[in-house]
C-alpha cells in the first residue's frame, strides 16, 4: 500500500466544468427502440462543437485557480487525465498549461487509465507535493466520452470533469488524509488505437471489473484508517450509471444522504475520467469544514483509487469564488438525436 | 494560419493576453509595439480580465473556408471592460438572444480544425456570463 508522503498535502483548488448541451435518454431510446428501452440515465451532457477536453480542462482549471488564488507560475505540473484527448501524439497538458498561464518551468503529460486517468494523476500529485518537489501541482480528469451509435454505453457517455490544484496541506481546503490503488489485469472495457468506438465485456464489467475494485479499495481505505461508513459525511465513486455505485455504496454499508451529493449521474451522464472527481467538486460546494469524505474512482482495465478526505475551515471562503457544479448542470439546453449527431460528429459530410 | 503565426500568437488567443501602456496606461490589445492612443513605446504583458459588452454583432450563414462545420455562427465586436475592442465569436449562445450591450466572458475554445490529420487551432470566444446561483 502507498505511504504517507514526506510533507502533509491537500486540495487547494478544486473547479468543475460541464457543456451545456443535454440529450435526454428518452430521445436515444425514441431512435433506436422505439421508445422500448429505459435509459439508466435522465440525461446525459454534450460538449459543443467547440469544446474538447482541452478547451473544458482549461476551463475547469481557471475555476481552480480562482478557487486557489495562487500565481500559476508556481505550478510544477500539468497533469490530464482523460480517453478522449485531442490529439493521439501531442499532449492536451502542454495547451492546458499554456492556457493558464503555468509555462514553461512546469511538467506536462496526459494521463491514460480508462476513467481513473484524472485520480492517477491526483496520486502522482501527491508524490510531487509531499516529496517537496512542486508546491501546487495541477491534475485533472476530463472526457468527452464516445459511445457506439445504438449500443447501450450511447445512453451514458457524457462528457465533464474537474481540475485540483494540490499543495501544502496548512494551505488546502480539503487535507488529503491517505490514499490507495488496487489494481488488476482485467479486460472489461477497451479501445485500440485507430478505433473511435471504445467495446466492452457486457456481463464482465460489472463484477470481476467495478465492483471487484470499487468495493476491496473502499473497504482497505475504512480498514487502514480504522473507520466505517458512518464515519463518513460523504462517499462519491465512480458513476458509469445509477445502479452500479448506488449498489457498491449500499454493499458498502453507505446510505443514501452520504451519497446524495455526490450522485451526478443521472443529469449528466458518465464523465468517464471526470465522473468520480466532478461528484467531489459538487460535495465540496456544500461541504461544512470538519466533514470527512471517502473517494474512490475506477477505471476499466482495470482500477481504483480511494482517498480519504477531510475538510477544512478554508473550504467556506473559496465554494463562491468560481462558478459552482450545480451551476454549470442548471444551464442545460436540450438537443434532439440529430443535434447530437452533429455535435459528435457522426455525420459524414465529406 | 501557418504553425509559426499560430505558435507565436498562442497566449494572445488563449488567454487575451495582451499590454498595458506605461505612458498612457491604456490597455492594448493585441500586443503591438506602439501604443495605439499615445504613439510611445507599449507596454508590459497584462492579462485581460476577459469580461466585456457586446458592441455589434453579425451572424454568419456564409462563413469562410476551414469554418463551414460551425455554421451559422455569430461574431461580435466585443468592448472589453479594460477598453480595447476586439472581434471574436460567440459561442454557447442562442443567436436570437444575443443583444447589443449584452454581458460577455472570454472562454478558449476550438477555432477550426486544419482537416482530420492538420493542427487543432484553440483561441478566445466569448459567452454570455455564467448565471451562478446566488
Ligand atoms: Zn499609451
Amino acid at each position: 500500500m502507498l505511504n504517507q508522503p514526506v510533507k502533509p498535502v491537500g486540495i487547494v483548488g478544486y473547479g468543475a466544468y460541464i457543456p451545456r448541451y443535454r440529450l435526454p435518454g428518452a430521445e436515444i431510446s425514441r431512435i433506436w427502440s422505439h421508445g422500448a428501452e429505459r435509459s439508466p440515465v435522465k440525461e446525459k451532457a454534450v460538449p459543443g462543437l467547440d469544446e474538447d477536453t482541452a478547451t473544458m480542462s482549461v476551463e475547469a482549471a481557471r475555476n481552480a485557480l480562482a478557487r486557489a488564488q495562487i500565481d500559476p507560475r508556481e505550478i510544477r505540473a500539468v497533469w490530464i487525465g482523460s480517453e478522449s484527448h485531442p490529439y493521439a501524439v501531442k499532449p492536451t497538458g502542454t495547451i492546458v498549461a499554456e492556457a493558464i498561464g503555468a509555462t514553461p518551468a512546469t511538467q506536462a503529460a496526459d494521463w491514460q487509465f480508462a476513467c481513473k486517468a484524472g485520480t492517477e494523476a491526483m496520486q502522482a500529485g501527491i508524490g510531487f507535493v509531499g516529496s517537496g518537489m512542486a508546491r501546487y501541482v495541477l491534475a485533472i480528469g476530463m472526457d468527452t466520452a464516445q459511445g457506439r451509435p445504438g449500443d447501450a454505453l450511447e445512453y451514458t457517455a457524457g462528457a465533464g470533469g474537474a481540475a485540483f490544484i494540490l499543495g501544502p496541506a496548512d494551505e488546502a481546503v480539503v487535507v488529503i488524509q491517505r490514499s490507495l490503488s488496487y489494481v488488476s489485469d482485467t479486460t472489461d472495457f477497451w479501445r485500440r488505437p485507430g478505433s473511435h468506438y471504445p467495446r466492452h465485456a457486457e456481463r464482465f464489467s460489472g463484477d470481476p471489473g467495478y465492483f471487484g475494485h470499487v468495493i476491496p479499495a473502499a473497504e482497505q481505505m475504512m480498514e487502514l484508517m480504522g473507520a466505517q461508513p458512518g464515519d463518513y459525511d460523504h462517499v462519491v465513486v465512480h458513476q458509469p450509471n445509477v445502479k452500479f455505485p448506488v449498489r457498491a455504496m449500499r454493499a458498502l454499508g453507505f446510505r443514501p444522504e452520504q451519497w446524495q451529493a455526490g450522485l451526478l449521474v443521472p443529469e449528466i451522464g458518465n464523465t468517464y475520467a471526470g465522473s468520480a472527481i466532478v461528484g467531489l467538486t459538487a460535495i465540496l460546494d456544500v461541504a461544512q469544514p470538519g466533514q470527512r469524505i471517502l473517494l474512490v474512482s475506477y477505471g476499466s482495465g482495470a482500477g481504483s483509487d480511494a482517498f480519504d478526505l477531510r475538510v477544512t475551515e478554508r473550504l467556506l471562503d473559496v465554494q463562491r469564488r468560481a462558478p459552482q457544479t450545480w451551476d454549470y448542470i442548471r444551464r442545460r439546453v436540450v438537443i434532439d438525436y440529430a443535434t447530437y449527431a452533429r455535435l459528435r460528429g457522426k455525420l459524414a459530410t465529406t | 494560419m501557418a504553425i509559426a503565426t499560430t505558435w507565436r500568437t498562442k497566449r494572445q488567443r488563449y488567454s487575451l493576453e495582451g499590454e498595458v501602456c506605461p505612458t498612457c496606461h491604456q490597455a492594448i490589445f493585441p500586443p503591438r509595439d506602439v501604443c495605439p492612443h499615445c504613439s510611445e513605446p507599449a507596454g508590459p504583458v497584462h492579462t485581460l480580465s476577459g469580461r466585456g459588452e457586446v458592441y455589434s454583432f453579425t451572424t454568419m450563414y456564409n462563413v469562410p473556408r476551414g469554418f463551414e462545420e460551425h455554421r451559422p455562427y455569430t461574431v461580435a465586436l466585443v468592448k472589453l471592460d479594460e477598453g480595447p475592442l476586439v472581434t471574436a465569436q460567440l459561442t454557447d449562445v442562442n443567436e436570437q438572444e444575443v443583444q447589443i450591450g449584452m454581458r460577455v466572458e472570454m472562454v478558449t475554445r476550438k477555432l477550426r480544425e486544419e482537416g482530420s490529420e492538420g493542427q487543432i487551432i484553440y483561441g478566445y470566444k466569448f459567452r454570455p456570463l455564467l448565471q451562478q446561483s446566488a
